[in-house]
């Protein structure tokens, strides 16, 4: 499994947390984190979970901690939502953009001796680190972070927006933002977590970690998007366990970097759970985007629902992993899942590997993945009505993802992705799929 | 309008027209039947541009241009518009985006400015009433869960968008019951103003009654046999193909 015994990466990043200020309530567990950071094997190309993503982009440059200094937001980058919002530029939050004053969000920093306890009990244990190698980064670097605790029974009127924008400094910056949710009993949220960066941002790393506790017949709504530009690394986790009858419905989109990789860890650990989850993976250019999700079904009659989509472009490169794991006593599980991607181009690549362990017997579970290209009849359909082929190649390729998009029922997050995506459509002739489709 | 002169295709490898020779003049309507296989909707798919139809011999004029030489979407901003026999789905793609470029686009090439967002929704809403399409189809992705007759609707509601010089038909009579027959006759009847011009492919002579066109024209294999006016229908109806075949071969 190692390639080395511990990396610089691996030393480089406990330096850095040592040289933090962190309050004592969290030692454990920074100590803790710290240990399997350095005990774990550093990924290599026979690891598994890692194969295809190599991480030299990490080892390759000397990261510092965020300067601490405020930074302004770049125009533009923010949804405009009413919600409770907390917005962190380089890890530091921006009172001002933000709007708190609901009660239960709160960073960690300003908790109570009762968050702190809350925090404490929850905090690193909705995450299971055996898959989640930068899970236990996180704990080591555990410090600041946002605590969303809904009482029982609470639903709130506003969603929670939780925006993370990256911008140049000096050195390449380490952030690492924690989020955890604690939705109690019968309680409902709505979260919105964005992840943006400055397009001059060099070379800065984000190791986002987000844990969401949804008790019984909780209702967690949850969009995760990341939108950083180019030279942004980020490896990201989000772990969601789900007690009896609780909901989780996420929606993830992220366009790619040099380095991304997102992790989804969803346990069903309570029965008659359900768990939804739509993704969308754009890389173009020479960017890697990794998604990997594993699904626990632990607990009988609990129904998850996966589809994943991406357009590959250029020379990308994207990766998708889906697990779907039934236990023996997990009976009576439905359980779906979809990977579909578009090639743009001859150079594009996409490793895709839906998985299904099963070892219950009364199950009905079912996975595909394929690669396509774009529908030769619905390209000559749309030049059939005036469209160029560049148009109409644009169209479907969009109308691809659209699927998808129009299934998010907040409607400023859809807005904002329908505009910047066809944004992003418009200007780059490389996402829209080549020409072979009707070469016949 | 348009001129076809000795036009041959093929598809697949397969000779489908051969030697094929028509000629329509504005505000003209020419119903083309036939057997099936004898190469009906070739014609419409070779005039619109079809990729894998490909032309073997002859030319085609339009409106003094040479139409095999453009592109798809030339064509269709010029004015060749093909109502489609199988409409495809385009989940992901609104109706009303789709519908907005293509009328952009034609309006474009014709000179003409390009409708505002508000103007255009307006002209949508009035057109979908005009072919009895719910405008909530509006919203959804193009042709996306529409039955047939919707589908079809949806297709004269785009012809009535697009205004163009000619319009193809390809058997738009298939799968429709009555009443949206009627719906779509009345929308093409419409459209009928001494200038533009209509091919009208058909299998039955049913949908004759509504539109009634100048022309019939029995094509078999790949080639027009028989020419005569709205009454050649009839007998067709009464006397079916085989007799025309025999003479033809």
């Amino acid at each position: 499994m190692n390639d080395a015994p511990h990396t610089q990466f691996q030393q480089q990043a406990l330096h850095l947390a040592a040289a933090q200020q962190a309050p004592d309530w969290l030692s454990a567990l920074r100590f803790a984190g710290a240990e399997q950071w350095l005990q774990a094997g550093w990924p290599g190309r026979r690891t598994e979970l890692w194969k295809y993503t190599p991480l030299q982009a990490l080892q390759k440059t000397p990261f510092q901690n965020a300067s601490g200094a405020l930074h302004s937001i770049p125009a533009n980058t923010l949804l405009d939502v009413d919600a409770t919002r907390l917005v962190f530029v380089n890890g530091i939050l921006d009172a001002g953009a933000s709007s708190l004053g609901q009660t239960g969000v709160v960073l960690f920093s300003a908790a109570s001796p009762e968050q702190q306890a809350l925090i404490a009990r929850h905090l690193g244990t909705v995450a299971t680190t055996p898959r989640h190698l930068f899970a236990t980064l996180s704990n080591a670097l555990a410090g600041e972070g946002v605590l969303v605790h809904v009482p029982r029974g609470a639903m709130w009127e506003k969603p929670v927006y939780v925006v993370n924008i990256a911008v140049p400094e000096a050195g390449a910056a380490l952030v690492s933002p924690r989020l955890l949710v604690v939705v109690e009993d019968s309680a409902q949220v709505e979260l919105i977590e964005h992840f943006a960066s400055d397009a001059q941002a060099q070379n800065g790393f984000v190791n986002s970690l987000t844990e969401i506790h949804c008790g019984a017949n909780a209702r967690v709504q949850h969009y995760r998007i990341n939108l950083e530009e180019e030279h942004l690394l980020h490896i990201g986790g989000v772990h969601v366990d789900l007690w009896r009858d609780a909901r989780y419905q996420g929606f993830t989109l992220a366009e790619g970097s040099t380095l991304k990789r997102l992790d989804y860890q969803i346990t069903h650990q309570g029965a008659g759970a359900s768990a939804v989850l739509n993704g969308v993976y754009l890389p173009r250019h020479q960017q890697l985007l990794d998604y990997h999700t594993n699904v626990e079904h632990k607990a009988p009659h609990c129904t998850t629902a996966e589809v994943f989509r991406g357009i590959v472009a250029d020379d990308a490169k994207a990766v998708f992993n889906g697990r779907i794991h039934i236990h023996p006593h997990a009976q009576k599980t439905l359980a779906e899942l979809n990977n579909r991607t578009l090639l743009t181009s001859d150079r594009a690549e996409i490793d895709t590997k839906p998985e299904l362990e099963i070892y219950a017997d009364d199950v009905k579970c079912a996975h595909g993945a394929t690669v396509s290209q774009i529908d030769a009849d619905a390209l000559f359909y749309l030049r059939s009505r005036g469209l160029t082929h560049e148009q109409a190649r644009s169209m479907l390729s969009f109308g691809f993802i659209n699927e998808l998009l129009q299934g998010i029922t907040q409607v400023a997050v859809r807005d904002y992705l329908h505009k910047h995506l066809q944004m992003v459509f418009a200007e780059a002739d490389s996402i829209a799929p080549m020409p072979v489709a009707d070469a016949t | 309008m348009l001129e076809i002169r000795n036009l041959s295709a093929r598809v697949e490898g397969n000779d489908i027209l051969r030697n094929l020779s028509l000629t329509i003049k504005p505000g003209e309507v020419h119903a083309i039947m036939g057997p099936n296989g004898a190469g009906k909707s070739t014609l419409g798919n070779v005039l619109s541009g079809r990729p894998g139809y490909e032309v073997t011999g002859g030319e085609v004029q339009f409106n003094g241009k040479d139409l095999l030489a453009m592109e798809i979407e030339e064509r269709a901003r010029e004015g060749v518009f093909l109502a489609f026999q199988y409409p495809v789905e385009i989940p992901g793609v609104s109706n009303m985006e789709f519908l907005k470029a293509s009328v952009d686009a034609r309006r474009r090439h014709q000179g003409l400015p390009e409708l505002s967002s508000f103007d255009f929704m307006k002209l949508a809403r009035e057109t979908s009433k005009r072919v009895d399409l719910d405008q909530a189809f509006l919203k959804r992705g193009v042709n996306e869960g529409f039955s047939g007759g919707e589908k079809k609707r949806n297709e004269i509601m785009q012809m009535m968008l697009l205004e163009p010089a000619l319009c193809i038909l390809d058997e738009t009579d298939s799968g429709l019951d009555i009443d949206a027959l009627q719906v779509v006759a009345a929308g093409v009847n419409a459209m009928r103003d001494g200038q533009r011009s209509f091919i009208v492919v058909t299998h039955y002579q049913r949908l004759l009654d509504y539109i009634v066109p100048d022309y019939v024209h029995v094509l078999a294999a790949g080639n027009i046999v028989r020419t005569g006016g709205k009454e050649l229908a009839l007998e067709l109806e009464a006397r079916g193909y085989s007799w025309l075949e025999a003479e033809g071969a």
